[in-house]
């Protein structure tokens, strides 16, 4: 139990002790069982209050620190920092958040906001009493990465983390590299083919010996945890004889008679037995079908130089220090009728589309009719209210908008018409979308409860639209062709890969990371990362973008060969665990087993470098055997006895909360933060406007606002006039 | 200085990542809630144990709220299934000691749920301060 306490209450410039009599607070503290040290600071973050809490650690021998101040999401690290510059174990440290948990929300209420926060100290002094000296658990990290899914989001993460010195295992479950980005001709804005990229990237990736590739390839099972994942992997037969030279082989595929549905073609043609998705496809090893030549024994007896059908599955077993998925996406399948697809014969997806036209060099032709008009009808499968796929799949208003541009400029007079619900080229996009707009397209907004219907009239598509744009106007076109832009949804097989690697599953069906905004690669299974579409729709420079984010994250964490786990993990008491496997079987990430103690006893056991500290094992357990550390019950308790504790303040100093700040704030300049300081340097030799400041200080313009008014309130800056515009007030240094 | 704020006392179970920035972001936006609600985050709402629950009745709480991640949960997709659990095995030791289960609730919260958080710290203390025992 820590009994030598400091307490320190932070003003926050008023942000707090406007409504909250921090003095007081801190009076009454200093003679709480326990506390050797209770101060009332102006910035509980400023530099010079920091060095005074090191001094005051290292002076009184503290055992532990309670800051009662903002957020803990805000300065949590800073002073878990303060106790270790101090010599402090950083656990014996304890945030109370009298922010936003306090001042601000009862700022119409200070006299209760003061009871409240004493109530919230107390708790969190109770709470530091019981906090333990935890050391972080130390794990080793082989220096290995292992990416799976080599579309172009797990190639370019691979490339980076061979460029910086991992080894790197990169498994595709195609017998070929690429993925989406293969199928398209054209991609915005760059106009480059994406074969062409698929191939710059893997003959980079070629350069790098420290790349392993493995094509028709699945993970099959997951064992061991952060540092030391042990991974096995099914590499699919490619039946074909190593040892036979490339003219060889390509006798045999032009021999080759038999056909089957093309599936990267999205069906519109059949492909040979014997195949590469397309002639330049990657790597430059044929695959055969063997399923569909199951009946043909002739020609595989013809050619068994080059065929080996006895050829069979590998297991390789791979070691990986961490892992980044990019498994991608599906397209969306429009069920049979939706919109008539399937059942009118000119109704095809976007993605077909785009193989179309790549297929058709000169004129678009379909069902042996040229193509001269093209209506799309958007947000097929997405932002279904009553559907499974709620979200917007954000790429493919562009998407489409690109092929209807690539269609005119391919070939010639083509009439395009957009049924769209709302048109989202977000960015650089929109420059597409006016440029569709100027070349003639036509546009026509729908709404979800009145979709467009599509029906056969004779031999033509009629399709009828109440296009909102024109007062609901019920309209008809007669296009050649009906698109339906389809989204993304997860792939068939996320639930296999979240289930061998335990990642969580959003409602959308893609991967969750631990945090959009501030944890957007990351997992709660530490070790393992998420990139590219297997998280959400995105387009190319969005999915690349976030798969080089994790694989920057795994090169960090890799560096040094050794990673710091968080402490704040389950633990059992082998005393009183009897063994029933109920928290066993509650965990997500089999974090914990059966274990069996030197006396003999069966107990739960845990691993620590894989339990994610989530602590919902611990409910379950019937004999109260299990708690996480920093979570115990003896601190929650504590906590609560602290909420409850009667609280005497002297009510005349919180009535007098505000009198004299002006004055006390003036007389802390030393203790400003470093954002005031740096506010004050861009005013020190002239006045200026916030966005002049913003500038300068290159921050957001909220941040530079919200402290700005708090200075001009103590009179640390003042107004001094507009600006000629008479658009923003200046400020000066008071 | 006694405390003479007469709102019902409500404890609240928030979480790290999704609830507690929530009820922060009502505190950020100047939304006023009443000062008797009193907050420890945990890393998952499936954490908390009905053992802490009974305790903050036994030292004088009104209510109990578990601001719950709901399907946003990072940690489990079972993660609402088990808090419900945790509140079904709350409200039979509450009921041993002759408490009312109206008084513990859950519900999911964002983020960002700065009013949702408020509204429904209304509409328990209203319920709260109905409860005829």
């Amino acid at each position: 139990m820590r009994q030598r306490i400091g307490v320190y209450i932070c003003h926050c410039g008023g942000n707090i002790s406007d409504y909250v009599d921090v003095e007081e607070l801190s009076k009454m503290f200093h003679k709480e069982d326990g506390v050797v040290v209770s101060k009332d600071v102006m910035f509980a973050c400023a530099d010079s209050n920091q060095k005074a809490m090191v001094e005051d650690i290292q002076q009184y021998n503290l055992d532990a620190i309670v800051v009662a101040s903002c957020s803990p999401k805000l300065h949590l690290h800073t002073f878990r920092a303060v106790a270790g510059r101090a010599g402090l174990n950083p656990n014996n440290y304890v945030q109370v958040n009298i922010r936003e948990q306090c001042s601000w929300p009862h700022s119409d209420r200070p006299r209760e906001a003061t009871v409240k926060a004493a109530g919230l100290i107390r708790a969190g002094i109770n709470r530091v009493v019981y906090s333990e000296a935890l050391d972080s658990i130390e794990i080793e990290v082989k220096k290995a990465a292992m990416v799976i899914g080599a579309g172009i989001s797990g190639m370019k993460a691979a490339i980076d983390l061979a460029r910086a010195g991992n080894e790197v295992y990169l498994v595709e479950k195609d017998y070929f590299v690429g993925g989406h980005i293969a199928q398209q001709e054209k991609l915005f804005m760059t106009g480059q083919s994406g074969k062409e990229i698929v191939k710059r990237l893997y003959d980079e990736m070629k350069s790098y010996k420290n790349i392993t590739v493995f094509t028709g390839a699945t993970v099959s099972k997951v064992t061991g945890s952060l540092g030391s994942f042990n991974i096995e992997v099914k590499v699919k037969p490619r039946f074909i004889n190593g040892k036979m030279d490339k003219q060889s082989v390509k006798r045999v595929m032009d021999d080759c008679q038999v056909t089957v549905r093309d599936r990267f073609n999205e069906g519109l043609t059949t492909r040979k037995a014997i195949y590469k998705n397309y002639p330049e496809a990657l790597p430059d090893v044929p695959v055969v079908d063997m399923e569909a030549l199951r009946d043909h024994p002739d020609f595989l007896e013809k050619h068994k130089a080059v065929i080996n059908p006895n050829e069979q599955e590998e297991t390789i077993a791979l070691l990986a220090g961490s892992v980044l998925v990019t498994t991608g996406f599906d397209n969306y399948e429009p069920k049979e009728g939706e919109f008539g697809y399937k059942n009118i014969p000119n109704v095809i997806t976007l993605p077909q589309l785009n193989r179309l036209m790549e297929l058709s060099p000169e004129k678009l032709v379909y069902n042996g009719k040229e193509i001269r008009s093209v209506a799309f009808i958007y947000c097929v499968g997405s932002r279904q209210k009553k559907g499974e796929n709620k979200y917007c799949s954000r790429q493919c208003c562009t998407s489409t908008i690109y092929t209807a541009l690539q269609l005119k400029e391919k070939y010639g007079k083509i009439q395009n018409y957009h049924l769209y619900r709302d048109i989202r080229t977000y960015g650089k996009q929109e420059i597409l979308y006016d440029r569709a707009s100027k070349q003639g397209d036509l546009f026509f907004k729908y709404e979800e409860k009145e979709l467009p219907t599509v029906e056969m009239n004779g031999n033509a598509i009629t399709l009828k639209v109440k296009d909102y744009l024109t007062n609901k106007k019920e309209l008809e076109i007669t296009p050649d062709l009906v698109v339906l832009v389809t989204g993304m949804v997860a792939r068939a097989d996320a639930p296999h890969i979240s289930e061998l690697f335990k990642i969580p599953i959003g409602n959308d069906k893609f991967f969750n990371e631990i945090h959009p905004k501030l944890k957007p690669v990351e997992t709660v299974i530490k070790g393992v990362y998420i990139g590219g579409t297997c998280q959400g729709p995105k387009n190319v420079s969005e999915a690349v973008q976030s798969s080089l984010a994790g694989a920057s994250k795994i090169t960090a964490l890799l560096k040094s060969g050794t990673v710091m786990g968080d402490p704040v993990v389950a633990r059992i008491d082998a005393d009183v665990c009897t063994w029933c496997g109920k928290c066993a079987e509650v965990c997500d990430y089999t974090a914990i087993r059966e274990t069996i103690t030197k006396a003999g006893k069966h107990i739960a056991g845990v691993n620590r470098s894989v339990c994610t500290g989530c602590g919902i094992c611990a409910p379950v357990c019937p004999v109260n055997a299990i708690e996480v550390a920093k979570y115990t019950d003896h601190e929650i308790e504590a906590m609560i006895d602290g909420f409850a504790a009667e609280v005497e303040i002297r009510e005349e100093d919180v009535s007098a909360v505000n009198e004299g700040k002006e004055d006390f704030v003036a007389a802390h300049m030393k203790e400003y933060p470093q954002i005031w300081k740096d506010i004050l340097d861009t005013l020190d030799t002239e006045k200026k406007t916030i966005p002049e400041m913003v500038d300068t200080l290159n921050m957001a313009p909220e941040m530079v606002t919200w402290h700005l008014m708090t200075m001009n309130k103590y009179g640390v800056v003042s107004p001094a006039g507009t600006n000629d515009k008479e658009e923003y007030y200046y400020y000066k240094i008071k | 200085m006694p405390n003479d704020n007469t709102s019902p006392k409500i404890l609240v179970f928030s979480t790290d990542k999704i609830s507690d920035p929530g009820i922060d972001q009502a505190g950020l936006r100047k939304i006023h809630y009443s000062p008797s609600v009193y907050v420890i985050n945990m890393p998952c709402s499936s954490g908390v144990k009905p053992r802490w629950i009974l305790h903050a009745f036994e030292k004088g709480f009104d209510g109990v709220f578990i601001a719950a991640d709901g399907h946003e949960c990072s940690y489990s997709a079972s993660c609402p299934e088990r808090t419900n659990d945790i509140i079904i095995a709350s409200q039979k030791l509450m009921a041993e000691k002759n408490i009312n289960p109206k008084r513990i609730r859950m519900a999911a919260l964002c983020s960002v749920c700065a009013e949702p958080f408020v509204s429904h710290m209304e509409n328990f203390s209203k319920i709260l301060a109905g409860l005829e025992e």
